[in-house]
């Protein structure tokens, strides 16, 4: 401690210098946007149907990557079975569609909104348990939400709902139908990742990250835990409700073994982890990344029937020599970097 | 009066913690909270600040009665502590960890203001050149000084300090004292736990002395010193009772 201390003793520096504050102007939103956007612009460029499958599925990937990364990267919760909110998104999508005939912007706001309320009832339940004991909660929710749907008449139990061919015509036929989802899902991609920034760059995320480093002393500190732990996750719900919906309506029909399936939810895990926990490029990386290995071992007549067992020991890798994943190990091995990837 | 505890009883399981604890603190002092191990002081400050609900008693903060209330809700009413064993956000930067403080405790700022009060706290406390340090790199010395920084950054009415001159060296529990010191020029009033009997005889107002979850004994520095219940609790402990002999002299 100085000799000399006094509370009103320099005058302090600029807010601005802050990379945190200075939210437009830091880079590390913009080379995550524009990555996503190139790649993304991709097949739109092009044309090209086949690229825009390829990039449809990662895309798909680096939305639930960067939505779980709020609770997991961000607030220190790990929810293993957040495809619940992908499958009851989807499901109250198709359902809407289906029965109604609603239009698709309503039933994305439809999943939306039902996996945001699912999140918030079952948030207040279980996010009082901790480490271990809420993982393997949220795994029971998903595995109690298969088996509820799987017998819920309405969402017609274990068959699923089917959409009916016809649906496609009010958007100019089956083709543009799915550039339209693909564009849909560009747009949400994007979305997620100007939120996933927003967040953790507001006193909300300073609130969560502080929660993920010492929830006790986060309490001391004034943080009201229960409720930026029931918003964060409400919050990480939300989209992957939305982009269930997207993708059961370009698959035209959803079932329950599809919709929780919980080897997508570990999946998601492992982009989250490869890319980076709590930073806003890692998720988006960790999906490209992961899609990509994906993709050659699942036509690698080798590795194709067991490319799930590659997932598991590249998450045993991860965790056991660069748990804080590719941007955060490279944040830490070149202090640097730390403006520039967020 | 700043805070009032009454009559607080804690048990865990067969384990009397804490019985009938009572005391007055008037705004601006330092109560200086003394006691061999285990005599409850930390259990009392969990009480104190929410992190246990007293099984009897209660605890009444500017005259509100807050008994069972959440640390968050204490937090935001203008109380703030610190660890004994220091709870630093390790993997955020030392700047992060005191605008926590600032954007969390009662004042409720923005993190544009928090910023600012940030760096000033920072100064206070002196540890500008570990700014933007991650706080998992500091050694125990800094991190608890980043856990007063965090504290007093709230601008709280009462300040629980647990143990911040343990583990350290002479020269820093000096430069610690005079930081007290100066916390209380700006009439933030203090309880601190504390085993460095020099220091606590010379800085408090007045002493409370808890053995075995009971009070033995409350008062000024020199009537602690010369009390006969205070020297025999201490003579279990044989280090603090030389200690508190030097102090005699």
């Amino acid at each position: 401690m100085k000799d000399s201390t006094n509370i009103t003793l320099t005058p302090p520096r600029r807010a601005s210098q802050h990379a945190g504050l200075k939210l437009w102007l830091s880079p590390g939103i913009w080379i995550t946007l524009l990555l996503v956007l190139l790649v993304g612009l991709l097949p739109v460029i092009t044309g090209n149907a086949a690229t825009r499958e390829v990039i449809f599925t990662m895309l798909l990937s680096v939305v639930l990557a960067t939505n779980l990364n709020i609770i997991l990267g961000y607030t220190g919760y790990v929810s293993f079975g957040h495809v619940v909110f992908f499958g009851i998104g989807g499901y109250t999508g198709l359902f809407m569609l289906s029965q109604y005939n609603a239009p698709i912007w309503l039933a994305l706001f439809a999943g939306g909104l039902v996996a945001g309320t699912l999140a918030f009832l079952v948030g207040k339940a279980i996010l009082r348990l901790r480490g271990a004991y809420f993982a393997l909660a949220t795994i029971g929710i998903n595995e109690a939400m298969r088996a509820f749907v799987g017998n819920f008449p309405p969402f017609g139990a274990a068959t699923g709902i089917s959409l009916n061919f016809g649906i496609y015509q009010d958007y100019g036929g089956a083709a543009q139908a799915l550039w339209m989802t693909y564009i849909l899902l560009l747009g949400l991609a994007l979305f997620s990742v100007i939120l996933s920034y927003l967040i953790k760059t507001s006193k909300f995320g300073l609130s969560l990250l502080t929660i993920r480093e010492d929830e006790d002393a986060a309490e001391v500190i004034g943080v009201t835990t229960p409720n930026a732990k029931t918003w964060s996750y409400v919050i990480s719900a939300i989209i992957p409700g939305m982009v269930g919906v997207l993708f059961f309506f370009k698959n035209g029909n959803i079932e329950p073994a599809e919709a929780f399936r919980l080897n997508t939810s570990i999946e998601t895990i492992v982009m989250v982890m490869l890319g980076g926990q709590g930073t806003v490029l890692g998720p988006v990386l960790g999906a490209a990344g992961y899609q990509r290995l994906r993709g050659f071992l699942l036509t690698n007549p080798l590795f194709k029937d067991i490319q799930l067992s590659v997932a598991g020991l590249l998450l045993l890798l991860i965790i056991l020599f660069i748990p804080s994943g590719a941007v955060g190990w490279l944040r830490k091995r070149f202090p640097r970097l730390r403006k520039v990837l967020q | 009066m700043m805070l009032q505890v009454k009559n607080i009883t804690k048990r865990f399981g067969g384990l009397q913690a804490l019985s009938n604890v009572s005391f007055d603190l008037p705004e601006g002092q330092i109560l200086g909270l003394i006691g061999p191990n285990g005599a409850g002081k930390t259990t009392l400050f969990n009480v104190i600040n929410g992190v246990y609900t007293p099984d009897e008693g209660q605890v009444i903060f500017r005259g509100k009665n807050v008994t069972g209330k959440k640390p968050y809700h204490l937090a935001h009413l203008g109380m703030a502590r610190t660890h004994q064993i220091v709870r630093p956000l390790n993997e955020l930067s030392v700047r992060e960890n005191v605008m926590a403080g600032s954007c969390f405790g009662r004042e409720n700022r923005i993190l544009r203001e928090a910023y600012e009060i940030a760096e000033e706290v920072i100064n206070f406390v002196g540890l500008e050149t570990r700014i933007d340090q991650l706080a998992g790199s500091l050694n125990v010395a800094q991190k608890k000084r980043l856990e007063m920084a965090r504290a007093l950054a709230a601008r709280p009415y009462l300040l629980l300090l647990d143990e911040v001159l343990a583990g350290l060296n002479p020269s820093e529990i000096f430069q610690m004292v005079e930081t007290i010191r100066k916390i209380r020029e700006q009439e933030i009033t203090i309880i601190m736990i504390e085993h460095v009997m020099h220091a606590v005889m010379n800085v408090s107002d007045r002493i409370f002395v808890l053995d075995y979850g009971s009070q033995i004994a409350e008062g000024t520095p020199s009537e602690i010193a010369n009390d006969q219940k205070v020297i025999e609790a201490y003579l279990g402990d044989p280090k603090l009772a030389q200690k508190l002999m030097d102090h005699l002299d």
